[in-house]
């Protein structure tokens, strides 16, 4: 077992983990941090993206040892002072998920996304969710919302 | 009493989801994320061979490793019956039993042989590795037509054969059908064509893989099962028959479920090893499928040989229809294996008039994963079948695909309740309307055009144009006909309805939402019939202990069925608060008006409004004689015929000559469910639909190797689509209310998957037609495509 201290959604947690331990299951099982979803065993699905130090990752494939000492953001963390984050809203207002067992990981992918270009085309944003898949929405939502958030100018 | 101030309508607004505020901040209540104390992990061993006998288990093995509490085998965990199968088509049908865990053999890839109960997930995965077993390999079959081959590897060998049996339409069908289609094809001046297409198998991939969590309550002997499920209704039903637990000890509960797609529309064997498991251990446990184990333990889609021919006049006029399928069904028969084919029997000829029509399929057994309902289940194989023929047929014709549809459509004023040649009768449509609609957003001519220029001037990229204009039966279903088809279940739904005393009501429905947003949808049917405030209304679902009956949610069902059951139950509630509105205010029931939630008197400003009735109705202080206390109601609904969505859709697709690589430059969908109860949401249903029709016509195809193993085992060998392979929607409607129900609703919930296939390929041929392709079998990956365009030239 390791010891270690990750800073999550702003609050330092310290944890023992087996060095085998995926920092997806250190968030979900050891912190209770349910809103991260286990969507493949082959990191394909996208459904599990955080963010490790201010970048997007697929946290079913960071070892929590990894993510030792650094900063980790979850869709728990996203909204601030009882405020949805604008991705959410606009999520929300785009209708840009159904079942939402995908919609975590698509967020936080896309608020990455839109930190790294901020006035993305069409193509753009569907190339940048790539990694994320979604079954129930056609994406055509999806785009939708991460245009009206970066149309928004946030 | 002072009138409450409220929107004009809710009903046809696209109001936002109640469901979201939860899902988007990730505080969903997914399967996964409930933690019992006590709990137990359990872990599935599976066969790695598609057909091999059992010699022996050993578990002694993974008995000795810590944390270990239990390991059990076929031979040692008893179940009262094997799983339930509730669709035996007819006296012909084969239905092998399904044991939980398999006993003698195993007969997939994935199959079930023991179980390890662990105090954690890790050491539940290390004790599966240590489960030793003795197999004996045995050669398997995996191809459809190879299964009915004489010598064959037989995978039920009480049966000696690998055909589960057939269902002729002729001599099975409940609804005589216009007459027999051999006249036509033996009438010499007639053209026919005669397709065969084969529909690759397809793994449905929900993003949430299955996941159970059984609570037993030891002192009480009754057990809770969350699971990750589209029917908790049903499954509590046939949980009950396999495990022995009368229905009153069970409380079936699908919390958030995470897609579904007919994927989570099944009595699979973890559940009953899960509640078999607490019910031996009087612990809580828990299993949670991976998605590698997904792909082989959970149900497939699809998987058929389809031969289709049309007899016509050469001026194009449909005479006849004639169809033989071969469908798999895998290894086994689960909850509606063998009817799946028939829920697209009476679609084979689509929207167009015939007078001839046939139809027959047989079921086959192969060594690979139960097949059973995927998104359409039925509606999809028939619409590609008839929608790729009249493409065929009109290339025949050396008509447009366009006016030979045309010249076919059931026309408009047959309806309403028009009886079409398979013996059906379809309540409303307007097949002109959404093709005319769908050729005016496209500027057909315009495109007809480019593609001829591109053409003359040699370009490599290649424009084709595909059209699918589909029907469907859905709304499942009237239970008369689901008794006349064998169906062991009725297809009603249930709805209550129940004012709280603090005024806010309680909604409780049959249906089991998984994504579709019925919780938004109904809240704005009842805040519009009853004049509430759509946030006043809490619509509950998928908990049997909460809502004791309900057929769930699949078959375009929810709105078209549980939906006017709810519909059913306003109206009850409206009538017994008009007779307490009446005691109150001293007038007759007759001198009452009620509306936007008041019932006042004619002439007068003397009003009741139906909170303050509500209320009333709970103190019970001033009740006329005889009214019972309450305002509640409950509404069981039978529907009367299915609900016939049907539309007009549009895919033109770009083709590269040198790569065969297909790209969709346009995809537009006009579609005519009916009355619109939430158009934001009818169009999340038309968008995912067709994203996953796309995917089945362009990428998805599960694939088994000569000895029967997944070579598709995984998501990155198996294309899911991303955002980049999908294009944007042009969603377009047409609206013809139904008039079987109040509300005027038909089902959306399939449409896209059903339509989106044959116009996908339809485009990808055209495009490539004069080159001399005339099939392409699907997925039309690059590599089939440039084939095709090779062999053509040859």
């Amino acid at each position: 077992m390791r010891r270690i201290a990750i800073t999550v959604n702003g609050a330092r947690e310290e944890l023992e983990v087996e060095p085998r331990q995926l920092l997806v299951y250190a968030l979900r099982e050891q912190l209770g941090l349910t809103g991260t979803n286990i969507g493949c065993d082959t990191s394909s699905c996208g459904a599990c993206t955080v963010h490790l130090d201010g970048q997007s990752v697929k946290s079913c494939t960071v070892l929590a040892v990894q993510a030792d000492g650094r900063e980790v953001t979850t869709i728990e963390g996203l909204a601030s002072d009882g405020a949805l984050h604008p991705m959410q809203q606009a999520f929300r207002d785009n209708h840009a998920l159904q079942c939402g067992y995908c919609t975590p990981g698509m967020i936080m992918a896309a608020t990455s996304f839109l930190e790294e270009h901020p006035s993305p085309s069409e193509d753009e944003i569907r190339h940048g969710l790539e990694g994320n898949l979604c079954r129930c929405t056609g994406y055509h939502n999806i785009v939708k919302a991460v245009q009206a958030v970066a149309g928004a100018g946030v | 009493m002072a009138t409450v101030e409220r929107p004009a309508k809710f009903v046809g607004t696209s109001q936002l989801r109640k469901e979201d505020p939860e899902l988007v901040t990730g505080q969903g209540g997914y399967v996964d994320n409930i933690t019992l104390p006590g709990m137990l992990w359990v872990g599935i061993v599976r066969s790695p061979f598609a057909h091999a006998r059992i010699g022996s288990i050993d578990v002694s093995k993974a008995l000795e490793l810590e944390g270990i509490v239990a390991a059990y085998t076929g031979a040692d965990l008893e179940f009262a019956a094997p799983l339930v199968m509730a669709w035996p088509i007819n006296a012909e049908v084969k239905n092998p039993p399904h044991h939980p865990l398999t006993k003698d053999k195993a007969r997939y890839v994935g199959d079930p042989v023991a179980v390890v109960v662990a105090e954690s997930r890790a050491i539940a995965k290390d004790a599966l590795e240590l489960v030793e077993v003795d197999w004996e390999p045995l050669p398997a079959v995996t191809d459809i037509k190879a299964a009915l081959e004489p010598g064959a590897p037989i995978v039920h060998e009480e049966f000696g054969t690998n055909d589960a049996g057939s269902w002729i339409m002729e001599r099975d069908s409940p609804a005589p059908r216009r007459g027999p289609s051999a006249p036509f094809f033996e009438d010499p001046d007639l053209v026919k064509i005669k397709e065969e297409y084969y529909l690759a198998r397809l793994i449905p991939n929900a993003m949430e893989p299955r996941g159970v969590v059984v609570d037993p309550n030891v002192a009480m002997g009754e057990y809770t099962v969350i699971t990750a499920t589209q029917i908790p209704h049903i499954l509590r039903t046939t949980l009950a028959i396999t495990c022995g637990i009368p229905e009153a000890k069970l409380r079936v509960i699908a919390p958030d479920v995470g897609g579904g797609f007919g994927s989570k529309l099944e009595a699979y064997p973890e559940d009953a090893i899960c509640l078999a498991l607490a019910q031996k251990l009087n612990r809580p446990v828990k299993w949670i499928e991976e998605r590698s184990e997904n792909y082989v333990a959970t149900l497939h889609g699809r998987e058929m040989v389809q031969e289709i021919e049309l007899a016509a006049t050469r001026e194009g006029d449909l005479k006849a229809v004639r169809v033989n399928l071969k469908a798999s069904m895998g290894a086994y028969m689960r909850l509606i294996t063998p009817g799946i084919p028939m829920l697209g029997a009476w679609l084979y000829h689509g929207c167009y008039e015939c007078e001839g029509y046939d139809f027959q399929y047989t079921n086959v057994f192969t060594n690979a994963t139960f097949t059973d309902a995927y998104r359409g289940a039925g509606r999809p194989e028939a619409t590609y079948a008839i929608e790729r023929a009249m493409d065929a047929l009109a290339r025949e014709l050396e008509m447009d695909p366009v006016e030979l549809r045309r010249r076919n459509f059931i026309a408009t004023d047959k309806f309403p309740n028009y009886t079409i040649a398979s013996g059906l009768t379809v309540d409303s449509a307007d097949y002109h309307g959404t093709l005319d609609k769908c050729l005016e957003v496209l500027d057909y001519e315009g495109i007809r055009a480019e593609q001829r220029s591109r053409r003359e001037r040699g370009e490599r990229k290649l424009l084709g144009v595909g059209f699918s204009t589909w029907i469907e039966m859905c709304g499942l279903a009237p239970s008369r006909v689901l008794a006349a088809l064998n169906y062991i279940a009725g297809g009603w739904d249930a709805a209550t309805i129940e004012f709280m005393p603090t005024g806010t009501v309680r909604v409780l429905t049959g249906v089991s939402p998984h994504g579709q947003g019925s919780a938004t949808a109904f809240a704005q049917v009842v805040a519009d019939q009853l004049g509430l405030d759509y946030d006043d209304i809490d619509v509950l679902h998928g908990d049997t202990g909460m809502v004791p009956f309900g057929m769930d949610t699949y078959g375009s069902r929810g709105v078209s069925v549980g939906g006017v059951a709810l519909f059913k139950a306003g109206e009850k509630i409206i009538a017994k608060a008009r007779t307490l509105a009446a005691h109150e205010l001293e007038c007759a029931e007759t001198d009452l008006e009620f509306e936007h939630g008041n019932f006042t008197v004619k002439g007068t400003d003397r009003t009741a409004n139906i909170k303050a009735l509500g209320f009333n109705s709970w103190t019970a202080h001033n009740l006329p004689e005889g009214m019972e206390p309450g305002l509640t109601a409950t509404h069981l609904y039978d529907p009367p015929n299915f609900s016939w969505p049907n539309g007009a859709h549009c895919c033109v697709v770009e083709v590269d000559q040198d790569t065969g690589a297909v790209e969709i430059v346009r995809y537009i969908a006009v579609d005519d469910c009916g009355v619109q109860l939430n158009p934001m949401l009818v169009q999340g249903q038309v968008h995912g639909g067709v994203a996953q029709g796309i995917a089945e016509a362009l990428y998805e195809e599960a694939i088994y190797d000569e000895e029967g193993n997944l070579t598709t085992g995984t998501m990155t060998n198996y294309l899911v689509p991303g955002a980049p392979e999908i294009p944007s929607f042009e969603i377009h409607d047409r609206v013809t209310p139904s008039p079987t129900n109040p509300l005027g609703v038909k089902g959306i919930g399939e449409a896209g998957t059903i339509a989106a296939p044959p116009a996908v390929i339809n485009s990808v041929v055209d495009a490539l037609a004069h080159l001399g392709v005339r099939n392409i079998e699907r997925p039309a990956t690059a590599e089939r495509v440039w084939r095709a365009i090779q062999e053509a030239q040859a």
